[in-house]
């Protein structure tokens, strides 16, 4: 199957991708802060209980 | 009082076993772990596949050229910021109602995703008004409508914060979100209503028209891909307000 | 009903000796009022076709002045656990103090409004569905202000949550209001417009009650 792959999306590349491009960051962002968020609570809470642990 | 009949003990009975266990932290904690990849990955593949497909395989629009083609990504954004909302307003309800604080917490974790959603409408929405209507922002139904909504998502997310004690957040943004829900269908009757009284009539709705079965596909893609994203981003928040919520108790110990 | 008639005298009492803060919505009607032929250019013309949509505005946000005030004070002295323990519901306790409250705040503005409009060249025939609509109207803004207030009586103070509270859920008012006090300067009939305001009205009176006195069980706990 021939897929034309047209990169200019005619004249309206510029609008196209940056739709594409902000879509893309806003789906990463949420991505990788959820992913943060859990990861720095278990980071957190790990030192808070070792501290304890050690008094 | 405690022997007359109350709904919330009687709903709270006939729920199996495994109902019961979800609302309990560290099953919810385990269980939310699991599952996650089951959701992200899929999430993942469905859009990749969804969004080139919308890009370079669906057949070009006559009327409006390439440029339809941020459909893929607004409408789907436009859909998920609804869905987002239901579950903030659902969770919110479970809340409310048998006092199951894990509740709130999912809504917590689902509402910055909702926003970032209704964001993405918005500003999808503004990018492909330029090259149609020459301007960057039009005060179509649709759009007003996500504004309005992304006002209620940083209303619940500001109330939820803004207490000392979080349990009152929780509950007082449980209300908002449940007094959002119950005006949004008025909200958005009132902006249509509004948008047609002041719609030029060359001006057709963003992608209000009829779209073939090569075009829908891929829409569909990203629409059930992003549904399986915001599943995946909630459950992983949810988990980490989860640990913050209930630091104090012992299970987290085992669970880190 | 005894609750709701003892609070509705008391804020009475209170609205009366502290009259500059009573007043303080209704000035900042009439203030926006005035700025807006200041923001513009004066013609009648302009001014006219602004005025429903600038009216229904300023009633909006003078609306929000006065309701940080609503509840705090009585959260502060202890009176809302009083509320909480008298035999009367509380809701029917809150749908009193909103009431005196649109007495003292939003009863004048709709009485100032024929002034206001007068200051911004709408047509005479628009004033009965401007001020029908602001009738109509203003209880169910002091209803969502009064929400909203309930909501962060027990919060951080923060100058921009209660707006972002209620301003959302208040759009539909907006809309039918002065979509109503236009249709009738441009002759129509503004009757559709006024059910609708009406309607909202009966809506919110019946529930935002519950909504408040839920919200100020949260904020007593």
């Amino acid at each position: 199957m021939e897929i034309p792959v047209d990169l200019a999306m005619g004249r309206y590349g510029a609008y196209v991708w940056s739709s594409v491009g902000l879509t893309l960051l806003v789906l990463v962002y949420n991505a990788w802060s959820a992913y943060a968020a859990l990861r720095d609570a278990r980071r957190r809470l790990r030192r808070a209980r070792a501290d304890q642990a050690a008094r | 009082m405690s022997d007359g009949w109350s709904f919330t003990r009687w709903s709270a009975g006939i729920l199996p076993a495994w109902a019961h266990r979800l609302a309990s932290p560290p099953h919810f904690y385990a269980l939310a772990g699991r599952l996650t990849p089951w959701f992200a990955w899929p999430a993942a593949v469905l859009m990749a596949v969804g969004l080139f497909a919308g890009l370079f395989v669906a057949p070009t629009d006559h009327q409006q050229g390439d440029a339809f083609r941020i459909i893929y990504v607004h409408v789907p954004s436009a859909w998920l910021s609804m869905s987002s909302y239901a579950i903030v307003a659902g969770a919110a309800a479970v809340g409310l109602i048998w006092r199951i604080k894990l509740a709130h917490w999912v809504a917590h974790a689902a509402a910055p995703v909702g926003a970032s959603f209704t964001f993405l409408a918005l500003a999808t929405g503004s990018i492909w008004g330029k090259p149609m209507w020459g301007t960057w922002w039009v005060w179509d139904a649709r759009l007003t409508a996500e504004l309005v909504l992304l006002f209620l998502f940083l209303g619940y997310l500001a109330l939820a914060d803004a207490f000392d004690d979080p349990r009152k957040g929780d509950r007082a943004s449980g209300v908002l979100a449940l007094v959002g829900v119950v005006n949004l269908p008025i909200i958005k009757y009132s902006v249509d209503w509004w948008s047609t009284l002041h719609q030029p009539a060359t001006i057709t709705a963003l992608g209000k028209r009829a779209i073939t079965i090569e075009m829908l596909w891929p829409l569909l893609l990203m629409w059930l891909g992003a549904t399986l994203f915001l599943v995946a981003v909630t459950l992983t928040r949810a988990r980490a307000i989860t640990l913050e919520r209930e630091r104090a108790q012992a299970w987290v110990g085992e669970a880190l | 009903m005894n609750a709701l008639v003892a609070v509705a005298r008391r804020d009475l009492l209170v609205a009366v000796r502290r009259a500059g803060e009573a007043v303080t919505p209704l000035l900042f009607f009439v203030v926006v009022t005035t700025l807006v032929p200041l923001g513009l250019e004066p013609r009648p013309e302009l001014l006219a076709e602004v005025a429903p949509g600038m009216l229904w505005v300023g009633a909006l946000l003078a609306a929000l002045l006065g309701l940080e005030r609503l509840f705090a004070a009585d959260h502060e002295d202890g009176t809302l656990e009083q509320l909480l323990l008298v035999p009367t519901p509380l809701a029917l306790a809150v749908l009193g103090k909103v009431a005196t409250h649109w007495l003292v705040t939003g009863l004048p503005l709709v009485l100032v409004a024929p002034l206001c409009a007068e200051l911004l060249a709408l047509p005479h025939a628009a004033l009965p569905a401007l001020v029908v609509g602001l009738l109509l109207g203003t209880p169910t803004l002091a209803l969502l202000g009064a929400l909203g207030a309930a909501l962060t009586v027990s919060a951080r103070r923060s100058a921009l949550l209660l707006p972002l509270l209620v301003l959302p859920l208040a759009v539909p008012l907006l809309i039918f209001g002065a979509r109503a006090v236009a249709l009738a300067a441009s002759g129509a009939d503004p009757l559709g417009p006024l059910l609708l305001v009406a309607s909202l009205g009966l809506f919110t009176l019946s529930l935002a009650p519950l909504a408040i006195a839920a919200a100020l069980r949260i904020a007593l706990e």
